[in-house]
Formats: C-alpha cells, structure tokens, sequence
C-alpha cells in the first residue's frame, strides 16, 4: 500500500509537471525536466517489478530503487531534506526490516511459485484506485503551481521546518500522537499475557 | 566552464582520499595489532615495518579467482559488494576538512541527514551477500547485520539529532561554524553514544557477532573471494574514516584547534580523526566480542536512553543560554 501511495505520487508529480509545463512551453523543455520525466519513468517501471516479480527478496531491492528514485525526484525539485528523509527512512529502515522479515522466512533463491495469490484481481483494483484519486487530487491542487527551480531552494531545511512548525504545528502533533498510540499498541500486542507463558511452562 | 573543472577536481580530490585513507588505516590496524599483541606479522617486505605487505596482498586479491557459487543468486551475489563500499565514497563528499569554501566536497544542506541515510543504505551491500550467497551461515550472518543495524541505528541519530539542536542547523559545514569549545563537554555522552553506535554499525569489534568468525565462519562474506572480497574489507576501512571523520566534525570541533589558526584546520581535522581511527583499533585488540542479546541490551536499554537524556540535556542549555 504503501509502495502504491509512492508510484501514484510519482506518477502524480510527472502529471504535475507536465501540466504545469503548457503554460511555460511544452516543446522546449529543460534539462531538469527532462531528468524528472526520466527518472520518474524509472521509479514506475522499478515499482511494478517490485509488484510483478516472483522473487521475494528481488521484490524487495527493486522496492529500494523505487524509493531512491523517488528521493532522486525529490531532489530535482530541490525539496533537499525530504529526499535524505526518504532515503533514511524508507531505504535504511523500512527496505532493512522488510529484508530482516524475508530472512527470518528463509526466502527462497530462485521463484516463488506460490508468491500470487487469488486476492491478486482485488489488489489490482485498489491499487489502480488509489492510484487515481492520488493523481486526480494532486493534479486537481497543483494545477497552476510552477516550482521556479532557478531561483532561492524551495524546499531546503529551514524552509520545510519553519512551514512545518509555524502553519502545521497542531497537524505535526496529532500525527506525533498517532504515532506514538500505534507504538504502544504494538508493545500491548507482543507482550505475552502472565497465563500464557505458564502455559508455555507445563 | 570554471565550474566544471571545479567540481571536477572537487570528486578527484575524494576520490584520491576515497582510496587512500581505508588503505593508510588498514594498514595501520595491522601494525597497531601486532605490536599491541606482539605477533609482528611480516615485517621485511619493503623495509620499515614490512609496508609493501599491503602491496602485496593487493596484488594477492587481484589474483585469486572470483568465485561465484552454483545457487547463489548470481547478479545480487555480484553487485552487493558495490551497494557496501559506494555509499561511503558518497558519504566522504560531504565531510568538511577544513574552515574555507573549498574545504569540502560538496556542501550539502542537510548534511547529517545526508551522511546517516546514505550510511544506513551500505549495510544493504551485506544484506544482499548474506541472502544472496545460498549459503546458511552468509544467512545468518545477514540477520544479526540487519537485527544490529535496526538497533543501533535510533540510538546514532538521536545522539546526531542533539548535536543539530545545539548549533541550529543541519548542515555540517554550519555546525562547525557554531561550534564552540565548550560544546565538547556538553555533548560528550552523545558523542559516545553516536561513536558506539557507528561501531556497532560498521560490525567492528566488539560489535562483530555479524562476522563472528568462530561461529558462522565470517557471516555474509563467507563465498566471497578475491577483488569482491576486498571489495568489502575496503568498505569497513572506509567505513571506519567516514565514522571517525563524522565525529570529529560533529562531536570534536573538526577544524578548530587550540591553536595554529584556520590555516592550519585540515590537520587538526585529520589529527582528531586518525587519533579516533586509533581508538577503533584499539577497542578491537582489547575487547572480547558481545554476545548478540548483550548488543541488542545494549542498545535498547544503554544506548537509547542516553541519547535521550543528551537531547533533553542539549534542550534545556540551548533554552537557558538563548
């Protein structure tokens, strides 16, 4: 899920981009543009190895390139700090623990015959749908907005720290609080209950 | 067209140090350990202490045979040794030597953030050997890489985190600009906690039970041979100046000294640097290695607390002073 939130953004910013690109000339586009186009075509194209492909663990390596490609397109559009984000977090934390999991499983070399299954037309749907109402929703917000990449970074620390700490303070914290009540809720989950382990005990 | 050949020299100038530095502290941890544990090792190679030994066993892994074994995953086999060493090369570009521009490869904004992340993504290179290699002991090896990993890579960014706090920016080259001398008091446990975590992150002694030779024989690395085998012995030397060079920037001042002026700022980097990588293979000569329940205690119960007291340490100051 998800992986398909981050294709649908990356679709979502390719859409954006070409939007955008009517008004300041469509037939002549930069070198940045050109790299944006490129890249996010890379990110779908590794983002649906990661979902078609029977290899668990290659699933799992092509999910890192489509994460560094997403950084990559955050970095073009000089949002610095939430490209190093992504990388950190996704492709040094999530992508570590997904490949932790798959090990513990001894994922095999080679396919997985069993790797489908028959959720397979169901999980298509949602993702498509998803998918949709991302791009629709970004398109729909973004429509005029043009990033002016030669000019001061739009998207450096300072900027996203004091945008984020001065206008989205209350939504931060709620966020923070989630967060906070699925941590406790996973520690309440993997704690054996006191009879459990007598039991384990006889 | 200035700028080109600018940043062009800029990457050689890494690129030189990139090879250079591993191979100046490799072959300082072998003179260190023999000495300290008197096994000298070859000393006639070359004339003073045996140098051209590292030469030597250059040319030995250029000439070994690259095995790849018959059920290994062949190209995640091949390329894992690239995914370890690459990021560090990465890593070095934004590490500040000394105080002017031009003292640092590429100025990056969100520097710590940089240097953590592309870190974090090395370790990816013995994930990927462990699994690849069809091998039981590469696999477990893998495991405790990434159970180590997830550990202790909290406990490193909260101690990086504290430091950021205190000079208000992330940026490495703005830490150092704000960097006063009585910051290294101030910031010593996370210095600590920051410096045990990159050696639990690097797989260093104490902090080898990934490669514990005794028991899975050398972890994720066990069917490599030849070049890629050096390959990864490379990256943990890297690995060891990129950690020393990132605690002297961001925990010792880097280029500020008691004296010798801006000038003189590259050697003092250097110095603090090389004086930690010495610390490195100090630790590895005289510690027995942890068991993996004590790492893992470690860091939960050691290491993360700690990084929190400094955080709440480095708030209560910066909130006082201001």
């Amino acid at each position: 899920m998800i992986l398909a939130a981050h294709t649908t953004q990356a679709a979502a910013q390719a859409v954006r981009a070409a939007g955008a690109a009517e008004e300041h000339g469509f037939l002549s586009p930069t070198g940045v543009e050109i790299a944006f186009v490129l890249v996010g075509l890379v990110t779908l194209g590794a983002a649906l190895v990661t979902v078609t492909t029977r290899q668990l663990v290659h699933a799992a390596l092509w999910l890192v390139v489509a994460l560094g490609g997403l950084a990559v397109e955050y970095l073009l559009l000089t949002a610095e700090f939430i490209a190093w984000v992504q990388v950190l977090i996704y492709v040094g934390s999530v992508v570590v623990l997904l490949l932790f999991g798959l090990m513990l499983t001894k994922a095999p070399i080679g396919r997985s015959p069993d790797a489908d299954s028959r959720n397979k037309p169901v999980a298509a749907a949602v993702a498509l749908a998803a998918a949709a109402a991302l791009v629709w929703v970004v398109v729909d917000a973004f429509r005029t907005t043009w990033i002016d990449l030669d000019g001061a970074v739009q998207g450096s620390t300072e900027v996203s720290g004091e945008s984020l700490f001065r206008h989205w303070v209350l939504p931060f914290e709620a966020l923070s609080v989630l967060l906070l009540a699925a941590l406790v809720g996973a520690i309440v989950l993997s704690r054996k209950k006191p009879s459990d382990q007598n039991e384990e005990r006889r | 067209m200035n700028d080109v050949l600018d940043v062009a020299l800029r990457l050689l100038v890494v690129f030189a140090v990139f090879l250079v530095l591993p191979l100046v502290v490799g072959q300082t941890e072998h003179k260190v350990m023999a000495h300290m544990q008197g096994r000298l090792g070859p000393m006639y190679a070359g004339g003073f202490h045996g140098w051209a030994q590292l030469v030597a066993d250059g040319v030995k892994f250029a000439q070994k045979e690259d095995v790849v074994p018959k059920d290994a995953d062949r190209r995640v086999f091949q390329l894992a040794p690239a995914v370890a060493l690459l990021p560090y090369l990465l890593v070095l570009v934004a590490i500040p030597i000394g105080p002017s521009e031009g003292a640092v490869g590429q100025v990056v904004d969100a520097g710590i953030f940089f240097v953590l992340a592309v870190m974090g993504v090395g370790v990816l290179g013995s994930l990927m050997a462990g699994w690849a290699s069809a091998n039981k002991f590469s696999l477990l090896g893998g495991l405790r890489t990434a159970a180590q990993l997830l550990a202790y890579e909290l406990p490193m960014l909260l101690a990086a985190a504290s430091v950021a706090m205190a000079a208000g920016t992330v940026s490495l080259p703005g830490i150092l600009n704000a960097f006063e001398w009585w910051w290294v008091p101030w910031q010593i446990v996370g210095a600590l906690v920051f410096f045990v975590a990159g050696l639990a992150e690097l797989q260093r002694p104490p902090f080898d039970m990934p490669v514990a030779d005794s028991e899975i024989i050398f972890g994720a690395y066990t069917e490599y041979t030849g070049l890629r085998f050096a390959l990864f012995l490379l990256a943990e030397y890297a690995g060891i100046v990129v950690l020393c060079g990132l605690t002297t920037v961001l925990f010792l001042g880097g280029w500020h000294g008691p004296f010798g002026g801006d000038g003189l700022g590259w050697v003092w980097t250097l110095l603090k640097t090389a004086v930690l990588a010495f610390v490195v293979i100090w630790l590895r000569v005289s510690y027995p290695r942890l068991r993996e329940d004590q790492l893992q205690k470690l860091a939960w119960t050691t290491l993360v607390p700690l990084a929190l007291a400094q955080i709440a340490l480095t708030g209560i100051v910066k909130v006082a002073i201001q």
